[in-house]
């Protein structure tokens, strides 16, 4: 299929309906909510439910109703909204069914504003909901990645009866630009084992989340945390530039991580062997291509729209090994690849220690450009 | 008069609420503080047995399901 | 005595959709009765077996194990909104909630209007005993004025408490509802005409005329601290008041309706 010019937000949609999506739960929020307004038009043309719910509680409720007949189902939102939608996400992972989540994630905390942000990396990738789950996180850099990443979502979903999140920004979700579409696929038309339809004379079948004996909910606990460790070992998802022979290393997701291969670029044309890592699933985290080039590199620079939540990952990687420096810009501000270039210059000249915490010496830089 | 009818109480679901003791209207019923379910409560049972119509008031209030009606068809005994 | 030289004919038994587990209900808590007029309803609808029930939190939040068909457990408040996600992707089965006063019309109060308001094609069995059961009797919205509970221990001060909720006269304002009862379990002559409206509220969905929900008084002897006898008497007396039975809403069409 021919390449057209698309907002993110729409291609994500419109994608996620080629996929097979038999029903999608929304409420508006920007930037997200195009996602949410292209489904409304689209989905009943192809007579597939679409419902507007009475909030982000209601929605996420939505896809856990339909999501337990074993349908393709979804929703999306942006932060303060997913923020909402954690008590149904934690049920969801608990009651072990399959559900994809668009985060467009918008500057916070609070209400914050809705320029783009990385804000929700905690939330989405450390937990928000209670108890002991993972979700999939994959985190795309384009609207043709974010196209892309849209059936595999589904797909992983399925595989591992898990939540996947498709951790987008602002940027992402409001930006126009060429992208290819995927062909449609026809409804899956399985029905999974454990799905209630109705026992028909059958066995009856329960979807539940209680587990009132807690060694029967330790079996559980057991269970998720088994199919996570193979998640990690099979899912594992990373983009790398320049990194045969890096001596310094940028780490970035998403947005942040596209804006550094600008930086990286023209580092390298200044002769400067930088390279980017730009992990695709942030869950699981590419922990291994870190290790190995922990034993490579000179120094890294990990750079977020947010406070350092990513960096936190990697340093549990790096272990003190080698320097790791942070840049990041928060509240919706998106940083410039000039910033990023003196970042990295500032790496290669300056004195590289791996004491103290990276996010002290960013805050102390920070506070002499904003404060 | 004779019986029109009887109950029976299972007495795993039996859990003593008096309510059909209390609603029948021919006082058929009592609980036995002779025996004890094994949830440990005193069953209803026909106390009165003669006076059942079978008229199954006492199935209609029971919260536990426990109780099964039966009416005697004398017709077909005469026949 | 039973006559056993004399043929009998059986006129009641429990229901097979019932199952045969004991349930945890406390002895003479109308729980029960809601549970069984369930299951004769589908039984005699011939539904038992396309249906999904969505049980709610609260003393109910186990009613899943008492039905034998397929069930899914929503979080508090939400089994309207998992019903609405059930029905719209498989709308030729028959979908229902079974939730309590405190999680339909405190927690939950956004999901069932947003449910009611959109029609959806949902029944929903409403069980109201003025406390929050399962927690041990705490002040739920369908608390009555002047009630004590453990979180309301000299009696509810409408001042600074507020009132109770009347959820179905609440309801029944909205267009996208087409049938809203109350009934009540305290005895034999009501709880057939609650049976006959939970009868009603599933023909309402299978003939796709809009929302449906029974408010059904039920005793919590255990919290209102009365036995199983006096709390029915209680709710003729306390609670018929301030929660007057009736039909709140019956659509054109479903007056129509021959049940």
């Amino acid at each position: 299929m021919a390449k057209e010019l698309i907002k993110g937000n729409t291609a994500v949609a419109e994608a996620a309906l080629r996929a097979g999506l038999e029903a999608y739960f929304g409420y508006p929020i920007t930037p997200q909510t195009e996602l949410l307004e292209h489904l409304s038009a689209r989905m009943p043309e192809l007579g597939r439910p679409f419902v507007q719910a009475e909030s982000e509680l209601g929605a996420i409720n939505m896809v856990y109703g339909a999501a337990c007949t074993g349908k393709r189902v979804m929703t999306s939102s942006s932060s303060p909204g997913v923020s909402l939608m954690m008590e149904g996400l934690s049920y969801i992972a608990g009651t072990e069914i399959p559900a994809v989540l668009v985060d467009v994630v918008r500057g916070g905390p609070g209400l914050g504003n809705i320029a783009p942000a990385q804000g929700d990396y905690n939330q989405i990738v450390h937990g928000g909901g209670h108890g002991d789950y993972h979700m999939i996180v994959l985190a795309p850099a384009s609207v043709q990645e974010a196209v892309d990443m849209t059936g595999l979502a589904f797909d992983l979903a399925e595989k591992y009866r898990y939540i996947v999140t498709i951790l987008l920004d602002g940027s992402i979700g409001q930006m126009m630009e060429p992208a290819e579409l995927p062909p449609m696929q026809p409804l899956k038309t399985d029905v999974p084992d454990w799905a209630v339809r109705g026992t028909n004379g059958g066995e009856k079948r329960v979807l539940t989340s209680i587990n009132l004996d807690p060694p029967a909910q330790e079996v559980m606990n057991l269970r998720l945390m088994k199919r996570w460790q193979e998640i990690e070992q099979n899912e594992v998802r990373y983009k790398e530039y320049f990194l045969d022979d890096a001596e310094y290393v940028v780490v970035g997701f998403g947005t942040a991580g596209r804006i550094a291969l600008s930086a990286v670029r023209a580092a390298r044309e200044k002769g400067i062997k930088v390279g980017l890592l730009r992990p695709i699933t942030v869950a699981p985290f590419p922990k291994d291509i870190l290790e190995e080039l922990t034993g490579k590199v000179k120094a890294f620079l990990v750079v977020e729209m947010n406070s350092g939540m990513m960096l936190e990952d990697v340093r549990l990687v790096v272990r003190g090994r080698k320097p790791v420096e942070f840049f990041g810009r928060m509240g919706g501000v998106v940083p410039f690849p000039d910033e990023i270039l003196t970042e990295i210059n500032q790496l290669v000249e300056g004195l590289l220690t791996t004491e103290g915490h990276p996010r002290d010496r960013w805050l102390a830089r920070l506070e002499k450009t904003i404060g | 008069m004779p019986a029109k009818g009887y109950i029976e109480v299972n007495e795993l679901f039996c859990k003593a609420c008096e309510i059909c003791v209390t609603d029948c209207p021919f006082d058929v019923l009592a609980l036995d503080m002779e025996r004890l379910t094994p949830k440990g409560y005193h069953p209803a049972y026909m106390v009165n047995p003669d006076a059942c119509t079978g008229c199954g008031i006492c199935a209609t209030v029971c919260p536990d399901a426990a109780i099964t009606v039966y009416r005697y068809d004398r017709k077909k005994a005469e026949a | 005595m039973v006559l056993t030289d004399t043929p009998a004919k059986l006129v009641y038994e429990r229901p097979e959709a019932l199952g045969t587990t004991v349930t945890h209900y406390c002895p003479g808590c109308t729980h029960g009765v809601a549970h069984r007029l369930v299951a004769e309803v589908l039984e005699e609808m011939s539904e038992v077996g396309n249906t999904i029930g969505v049980a709610s939190v609260g003393c109910s939040v186990f009613a899943y194990n008492y039905f034998d068909f397929d069930f899914v457990e929503a979080a508090h408040g939400r089994a309207p909104a998992m019903a609405t996600g059930i029905k719209r992707v498989l709308p030729d089965k028959t979908v229902f909630t079974y939730q309590g006063d405190g999680d339909l019309a405190s927690i939950g109060m956004g999901e069932i209007v947003g449910a009611a308001s959109r029609g959806e094609l949902i029944t929903v069995v409403f069980i109201n005993n003025a406390n929050y059961g399962m927690t041990g009797g705490q002040m739920a919205p369908t608390t009555l004025p002047g009630q004590k509970t453990t979180s309301s221990p000299t009696g509810r001060d409408v001042k600074r408490q507020g009132y109770p909720i009347q959820t179905a006269e609440l309801l029944s304002t909205l267009e996208g509802s087409a049938y809203i009862v109350r009934r009540s379990l305290h005895n034999s002559r009501e709880i057939r005409r609650a049976k006959k409206a939970i009868r009603t509220a599933f023909e309402v969905q299978k003939k796709g005329l809009g929302f449906a929900l029974v408010e059904l008084l039920s005793t919590c002897p255990t919290n209102w601290h009365l036995t199983p006898v006096e709390a029915r008497d209680w709710i003729e007396e306390r609670m018929m008041p301030v929660f007057p039975l009736g039909d709140y809403k019956i659509s054109s069409a479903v007056a129509d309706l021959k049940v």
